[in-house]
């Protein structure tokens, strides 16, 4: 029997290898998210533990990946919602890689606080697109959403984006 | 920029945001909150999480079974639909 077919059937052994080989890719995904090491890990176990209890909804002739990765983009978008609206990234993400003004880095800070403040389901979108490069297609998958909406949401972030900074007195 | 983004920049220049104003504010975002992998270690797993997996799957299952949610609609909807039963139900807790 296959693989997913085992974990589909509730194989433990099956699920131990299929965590094993995707807990990284889990890992790296929900970290361009929420950019908190401590939190994108327990979000990849939480990831893979409702996908175990899902386990007799899958069917095995599915992408496995793209199922997990929809599962842990859900939940790192419920952990977006419920977060306080600004929390200053970990020092190591955040980190200024030049030398500098403090201008330069005040209006860093500014725009990361405007960043934060936006809302998550738009926020997620210009995560993922803006900053992490990915395609409207994957960030879609991942969403659950089509690609015309992705686009959409990426249009009201920026613009969104833009009115909280010239409120803020950056020009961008 | 790859395409699927440079196609979205051409979408928003119909919606009133134009392609360098677009290109812009990426920029400057990209800037300001560096992408995981121009961080090197950042995005990486620095350790093994099937440890924690096992402690989440032994962990037992604390959650009310259908079957008293289903008695606590019932209920519920007797004490909406007829609110005489109300005083007779109490009498019986």
């Amino acid at each position: 029997m296959e693989l997913l077919e085992r974990f589909a059937a509730g194989d433990l052994d099956a699920f131990e290898s299929l965590f094993r080989q995707y807990q990284g890719e889990v890992y790296r995904w929900v970290m361009r998210i929420v950019r908190d090491p401590s939190v994108a890990e327990d979000l990849t176990v939480e990831a893979f533990w409702r996908a175990h209890k899902a386990h007799a909804g899958f069917h095995p002739e599915a992408n496995f990946a793209a199922w997990l990765r929809r599962i842990a983009t859900n939940l790192a978008l419920d952990h977006l919602r419920k977060r306080r609206p600004y929390v200053e990234l970990p020092d190591d993400l955040a980190a200024e890689r030049k030398a500098d003004s403090v201008v330069q880095q005040q209006t860093r800070a500014v725009l990361r606080k405007a960043f934060a403040e936006l809302p998550p389901r738009l926020r997620i979108v210009a995560q993922l697109g803006l900053v992490e490069d990915e395609s409207y297609a994957e960030i879609a998958q991942a969403l659950g959403i089509s690609a015309g909406v992705a686009r959409t949401r990426m249009f009201r972030a920026v613009r969104l984006l833009r009115k909280k900074l010239r409120r803020l007195g950056v020009h961008a | 920029m790859n395409k699927p983004m440079r196609d979205g920049m051409n979408d928003n220049m119909k919606d009133g945001l134009s392609a360098d104003e677009f290109a812009t504010m990426r920029e400057e975002l990209r800037d300001a909150m560096p992408p995981l992998d121009e961080l090197g270690h950042g995005a990486e797993l620095r350790r093994d999480l099937w440890p924690d997996m096992r402690r989440r799957l032994e962990r037992p299952q604390v959650g009310v079974p259908w079957f008293d949610w289903a008695l606590l609609a019932v209920s519920g909807a007797a004490a909406i639909f007829f609110p005489a039963l109300i005083p007779a139900l109490l009498y019986h807790l």
